[in-house]
């Protein structure tokens, strides 16, 4: 088993959240795991990128080798993009369509909508608005993560545990919050999937 | 036994609680400010009273920390790789003294600048001050290096120097834990004139320190953290160092054909090197940084052996590493990609919406609408985004603290007015005794400390000028009337221009302290609740 991931998004949208949960879902799975993260200047509105690396064996390094990742996974649609350079021929990219416009020249949401569907396997589902439907606008990342998690090898359960135990100290109420996220991110992907 | 996922610098802060730590000293800085935190979070080093409040700089921090290994106890100092510059004058001279509790700086560097005006490499201080310098290429290693690191300190009375990269420092892991080992007693230093740098002492202790070398070499050559493996394929000889070594067999998932030799202990294994050139034909360097491995071994290797690395254009000269640049390296075909599409635009970070510093900045430019640009001289921190658009406001960025001292000097050279930006902690950092020289010489320059009431850049640390600027001002010299302290809220943006106006054309040191807190801080307060 073997799974390699990029996190994308803008600095302050969650992506270390989305990369905690699989790390820890991946762990109690006993599966060795990498995952490169961005601290520092970028943090402030710039693009940020996570490398996730999954695995049964171990794995070497941090850094995934550009045209071998297994999925995009992405909190905005524009940096989905950023990183096609790094997807495998057959790899998924799953995006949020919502943009989060904070340059000048921030290009039409459209165009940028055609330049994913390009690719082979994406998924693009308004996880902004999902969220907002849940009463939780926060949770827009976990139901990214949701929509994702069928193409990371590893069995779903294992995400929702580890959800209970990143938001166990923030009480009953964020957990079942983000498992919700969680779900209604998979069921929207599914339905995109079917059209 | 079950791993804990750990960042690099986290699993270095673990090992080195576990290590019998008493205390941590650092400035914080990316990518090292984590160890410090991590510690400052550990329940462990709560219970077992360590030492882990920010220093002023790396400088006090070092001096601090080596007060605390002449008292026999083990002491952490953190930095990043420019740090090492502030505390040189400390770490040139501890090697000198050497150790008497363990004692470990951290420099972590920042290959490819992603949060850094430079991409200076620490092994070379390390080789400088003559001291053993270790680096870790993975998160276990951080934390088990750490450790060894202590007891060859302890062991040769001596700092020792551990080099982190940003990608290793920011990168998480399974890590296995030992069980912790106890504090040091206290233990005043059996020779009490050990640490009296007078020059016949000195020159004593730097005979001393150069006896040691041929020992140093010789437990890297044994110990096991440099490790030589002959390969089938004895056409290339590989030296790879730290997290060189993982971007190499990432590239051979079945096993490396060549002979490889890993570097993680300097000085350098010179009888490693020399089998290993023995057995190979040609040999590869590849390591993160400066070609610091590359230029020494010419001089160690005997034969006239083809050295390929950043130095011949094999690996680039500068920027850090990645498995497709060593692929490159070694001649393995890269797959192709897909071409990112032109509808992808650069996202550079910006000031946070609402933050301080951008109505600091409006009003600063209102200000000075009626000079000539090219007066402004800022320093580092978050405000050093005003030099993007839509502010254009500041001219230079150079060193922390630098400018106070360069606007002294344009002024000196007659440009007037001349204008300092520096943030809250900077200043104590690194501002105060240029403010000193500007008020000793009658400087007319103004001063901005822009007061987030924290150390913003690196994520809000306490910042050790909280509630004390208007004092040390004062204290320095500072007339009370040119001490203006403004509200930076769109609102007051009429109000604040009056203000720097009034103080843009004092003809003496003026100080503006634009104080509201960062919102990041509020936020994260926010969340705790």
């Amino acid at each position: 088993m073997k799974t390699d991931i990029i996190l994308a998004g803008v600095g302050g949208q969650g992506i270390l959240s989305i990369a905690a949960t699989i790390g820890t879902a991946a762990v109690a799975k006993g599966l060795n795991i990498k995952q490169a993260e961005v601290h520092g200047m970028s943090q402030r509105g710039g693009d940020v990128q996570s490398h996730l690396r999954l695995s049964d064996k171990p794995i070497a390094s941090d850094l995934i080798p550009q045209g071998q990742v297994d999925i995009i996974i992405s909190v905005e649609p524009m940096e989905a993009l950023r990183y096609v350079d790094m997807l495998k021929p057959d790899g998924w990219i799953v995006t949020n369509k919502a943009t989060f416009n904070n340059i000048s020249n921030y290009p039409e949401a459209e165009d940028i909508y055609n330049e994913l569907k390009k690719y082979k396997n994406h998924i693009i589902i308004d996880a902004n608005t999902i969220a907002k439907d849940l009463g939780s606008s926060r949770s827009a990342n976990i139901v990214i993560l949701g929509a994702a998690a069928k193409f990371i090898d590893m069995p779903y359960e294992s995400f929702e545990e580890a959800l209970m135990s990143i938001f166990a100290r923030k009480g009953e109420d964020v957990v079942n919050a983000n498992i919700k996220a969680l779900h209604a991110g998979t069921e929207a992907a599914e339905k995109y999937i079917k059209g | 036994m079950q791993k804990i996922l750990l960042l690099g610098d986290e699993a270095l802060a673990q090992g080195a609680l576990d290590a019998g730590l008493s205390g941590v000293y650092a400035y914080p800085g990316t990518p090292s400010t984590e160890i410090t935190e991590y510690i400052q979070a550990s329940k462990q080093a709560e219970e077992g009273g360590i030492h882990c409040d920010w220093s002023a700089n790396e400088k006090t921090a070092l001096e601090s920390a080596l007060g605390m290994s002449y008292a026999g106890k083990r002491a952490l100092v953190c930095m990043k790789h420019v740090g090492l510059n502030v505390a040189a004058d400390p770490f040139m001279n501890a090697s000198i003294v050497g150790a008497n509790g363990g004692l470990v700086i951290v420099s972590a560097d920042d290959p490819s600048m992603h949060s850094s005006q430079n991409e200076q490499d620490s092994r070379v201080y390390g080789k400088f001050a003559l001291i053993p310098t270790f680096e870790p290429s993975n998160q276990q290693e951080c934390y088990d290096l750490v450790q060894y690191a202590f007891n060859f300190s302890e062991m040769f009375h001596t700092p020792v120097l551990l080099r982190m990269v940003t990608r290793l420092a920011h990168s998480r892991s399974g890590v296995e834990c030992k069980s912790p080992k106890a504090q040091n007693l206290l233990n005043i230093p059996t020779n009490l004139k050990q640490f009296i740098l007078l020059p016949a002492i000195a020159k004593k202790n730097y005979a001393g320190l150069l006896g040691k070398q041929n020992d140093f070499m010789s437990h890297g050559e044994k110990d096991g953290w440099n490790t030589l493996t002959l390969g089938k394929d004895r056409k290339l000889g590989i030296i790879a160092s730290g997290i060189g070594y993982n971007y190499l067999m990432e590239n051979y998932p079945d096993g490396c054909p060549y002979s490889i030799l890993k570097i993680s202990q300097y000085p350098l294994p010179v009888n490693m090197l020399t089998r290993l050139a023995a057995e190979s034909v040609e040999l590869l360097v590849i390591e993160d940084g400066y070609p610091f491995i590359e230029e020494q071994i010419k001089s160690i290797i005997p034969t006239p052996l083809i050295i390929r690395g950043r130095l011949d254009g094999t690996l680039p000269r500068m920027g850090e590493l990645n498995p497709n640049i060593v692929a490159q390296g070694l001649g393995i075909k890269v797959p192709d990609f897909n071409i990112v599409p032109e509808v992808v635009k650069p996202r550079p970070p910006k000031l946070c919406d609402g933050c301080p510093h951008i109505s600091s900045y409006n009003a600063l430019n209102e200000a000075l609408s009626d000079y000539v640009p090219g007066r402004v001289f800022a320093d580092i921190g978050c405000y050093t985004l005003g030099a993007l658009p839509p502010y254009n406001a500041i001219n230079s960025c150079v060193d922390m603290g630098a400018s106070i001292t360069m606007a002294k000097g344009a002024f000196d050279a007659g440009i007037f007015p001349a204008v300092a930006i520096i943030g809250d902690s900077t200043f104590t950092h690194s501002g105060m005794t240029g403010l000193l020289d500007a008020i000793l010489d009658k400087s007319a320059i103004t001063v901005m400390i822009l007061d987030n009431e924290t150390t913003g850049m690196t994520g809000g640390q306490d910042s050790c000028a909280f509630g004390r600027i208007e004092n040390i001002c004062l204290g320095l010299g500072v007339e009370k009337e040119h001490i203006r302290v403004i509200i930076p809220l769109p609102k007051n943006h009429e109000e604040n221009v009056k203000v720097i106006k009034e103080e843009l054309e004092y003809k003496g040191v003026s100080v503006i302290v634009p104080r509201r807190e960062c919102l990041q801080v509020i936020g994260k307060k926010h969340r705790r609740r």
